[in-house]
């Protein structure tokens, strides 16, 4: 399963929903699928895409939030599960995709890569409410489907190839990223 | 040493004067009072994270949701979320008003207290974030108000810092 294919799936859902995803490729392919005003992408900060969108389902009851998390990123910053599963909002949905590797960075191992380390079970430990892990395209959407319709929060890992795109730039700043999502929240708000 | 319920009302007071409507927070002793106010008030949400850095995704969150966010942390705390702040919160310029426990100095009689105590505020310096010291009861309702108005204005990490005048009977 690519990653790629997973968001390219997902991208119709996630046209009325606050997205906020991790750095590097997978930000990227969230982005040349068309960005628009609700993406969020955190460049940076690794391990805080899900306290973002915490802080913005705790924050908006009202709104569906969607988190696209990384192996890399969640292992940076376990804690988050378990403040997650303390709170647990029940408007967000946690994708993290696993592709046991830094591949951003350099593509080394990650500690997922072994088989070893199951960032699922470590969510179900965490406390997470409703944990799906997926191997599949199949397994992923209907994970999705479920995660979507959900009155809990849930969290999706799902195993993916450690691929990327061939390219990377995108056409935002920072601040704009983070004036223009603060202005749509505010359109949609009010 | 026992940490002062009449000052931490007073903090709490000024808190609520300032319009906080959400508190990120890990306990910490001197917090010990804030934080039961803050659990008990209905019109408050408080979210506990396990480290400090989880806090600045979550206080950037509720900036994004347009809801004026607090962070109450020990220095330490501080120092453990340095790459949040400089990498979110100054690079999205994500205003952050961070109330500090400044715990390790002046008086401090703990040895583990001490280095961070003695090295929070040249870190501060050195990262350009604005900040003050809170020692007087009566005067620190008005500071938290004017970290929050700053912190948004400028769009940048500001800090208060709780010191031990305050924060200890």
């Amino acid at each position: 399963m690519k990653r790629s294919d997973c968001i390219k799936a997902l991208y119709p859902e996630l046209a009325d929903r606050l997205v906020v995803t991790i750095m590097g490729a997978c930000a990227q392919e969230l982005y040349d699928l068309g960005d628009r005003d609700n993406f969020f992408y955190l460049q940076h900060a690794m391990g805080l895409a899900s306290s973002i969108g915490l802080g913005l389902a705790s924050s908006l009851p009202n709104q569906k939030v969607v988190v696209l998390d990384g192996d890399g990123s969640v292992l940076m910053n376990l804690g988050t599960l378990a403040t997650l599963a303390r709170y647990r909002p029940p408007n967000l949905t946690h994708i993290i995709f696993d592709n046991g590797s830094l591949l951003s960075t350099g593509g080394f191992a990650s500690h997922t890569t072994s088989g070893i380390t199951d960032l699922a079970a470590i969510a179900r430990g965490a406390g997470c409410p409703k944990v799906f892990a997926a191997d599949n395209n199949y397994q992923f959407l209907e994970a999705c489907a479920e995660a979507f319709d959900s009155n809990e929060m849930c969290t999706i890992v799902a195993k993916v190839e450690a691929v990327g795109p061939d390219h990377f730039g995108m056409d935002i700043a920072l601040p704009e990223n983070a004036f223009r999502l603060k202005r749509y929240i505010k359109s949609i708000t009010n | 040493m026992t940490v002062s319920r009449d000052n931490s009302l007073a903090v709490y007071r000024g808190i609520k004067a300032a319009g906080v409507k959400s508190i990120s927070a890990l306990p910490e002793t001197w917090l010990v009072y804030l934080l039961q106010l803050a659990e008990d008030d209905p019109d408050v949400h408080l979210i506990e994270v396990a480290k400090e850095e989880e806090a600045i995704g979550i206080a950037a969150g509720a900036y994004l949701a347009g809801q004026p966010h607090l962070l109450l942390m020990q220095n330490h705390g501080f120092l453990a979320a340095i790459n949040g702040i400089v990498s979110l919160a100054m690079s999205y310029r994500i205003p952050l008003c961070m109330l500090i426990a400044l715990r390790g100095h002046w008086g401090e009689p703990y040895p583990w207290h001490t280095q961070g105590g003695i090295h929070t505020e040249p870190v501060l310096r050195a990262l350009g974030i604005p900040f003050e010291y809170a020692r007087d009861p009566a005067k620190v309702g008005l500071q938290i108000k004017q970290a929050l108005t700053f912190a948004q204005s400028s769009l940048s990490p500001v800090a208060l810092l709780l010191d031990r005048e305050l924060m200890e009977d």
